[in-house]
């Protein structure tokens, strides 16, 4: 079983051949919620250089919908202000309906700034933007990838 | 060789230079340590992203702006997005400008906002013109390397 800390001490000392999917039987699954064009290209790099499968939408509603059609994702990364519906709404409802995937808050305010309400809808970590390496890599090991 | 070891240190000067000059920040290390085989052109796809999403934004701002009854929300979410690509990329003193141009949303203030826009336009052009400089002695550079017998 492949330890999700020895991965981030590879990453972090630039080793970027290493993937997250490729000694388990299925690869992590990830879903990006952010409304801004820009962030999600980056999010999405950032998640298929580790080699996570990922899923990309725009605001909180298209979440809660792709998971009412069925899917499943092992971490959501999710932005805080969307239109239409936005990341605290969109947590809640996710765990309203039963969704136990590893949720991360990703927005632009600091941690000193309000984001109890975020936490409290059901975050399981919080890092500030803009992402990078290193805060994707502490997310992940949050992550609990049950095959 | 003499020629592609100038072109190098041209090359390298440049970028210190905008690092040095606060045009950009870390962030814009970590998009290219994201550039790799499988994704060699990803810098230069995401800024130019940069550039449609930017531009579209400070159209909406001006027109925003000019209404009669100013959205304070509307120019704030304007202002909220553009904060958070250049923030994305690195563009750090476009993204300081962002700052103080919510603060003058929050406020209402008509003329704070008028004057950041200005201000978040000139530094968008500035660092625009820096970053399509920058990625030209990439491809000279590139370029040069390519046709080099060494």
């Amino acid at each position: 079983m492949v330890k999700m800390e020895d991965i981030g001490a590879r990453i972090l000392a630039g080793d970027h051949q290493v993937q997250y999917g490729q000694n388990q039987r299925t690869k992590i699954k990830a879903l990006v919620v952010d409304d801004n064009m820009i962030n999600q290209a980056l999010h999405r790099t950032l998640l298929r250089n580790l080699g996570i499968e990922n899923h990309v939408v725009g605001n909180g509603r298209e979440a809660v919908d792709v998971h009412c059609s069925g899917r499943r994702f092992d971490l959501i990364l999710m932005d805080l202000d969307m239109p239409v519906m936005n990341g605290i709404e969109a947590t809640k409802k996710l765990r309203a309906m039963g969704i136990q995937s590893t949720i991360a808050g990703v927005s632009s305010r600091s941690v000193d700034e309000n984001i109890q309400e975020f936490w409290e809808a059901g975050l399981d970590d919080y890092q500030q933007k803009p992402l990078n390496f290193p805060k994707l890599v502490s997310i992940l090991q949050k992550v609990n990838h049950s095959v | 060789m003499a020629y592609l070891v100038q072109l190098q240190k041209q090359f390298d000067d440049y970028r210190a230079s905008l690092f040095n000059e606060g045009f950009l920040d870390d962030q814009f290390e970590q998009l290219q340590q994201l550039q790799d085989e499988s994704n060699p052109d990803f810098v230069v796809e995401v800024v130019s992203l940069f550039f449609q999403d930017s531009e579209r934004l400070l159209n909406e701002l001006a027109t925003s702006l000019d209404q009669q009854n100013t959205d304070y929300r509307k120019v704030d979410a304007h202002v909220h997005q553009l904060k958070g690509s250049s923030s994305s990329i690195g563009a750090q003193r476009v993204q300081r400008v962002c700052i103080a141009f919510r603060n003058f949303c929050e406020e209402q203030n008509t003329e704070g906002c008028l004057k950041c826009l200005q201000q978040v336009k000139h530094e968008y052009t500035l660092v625009k013109n820096k970053l399509e400089t920058l990625f030209k002695l990439e491809r000279q550079l590139l370029a040069a390397r390519g046709s080099s017998f060494v």
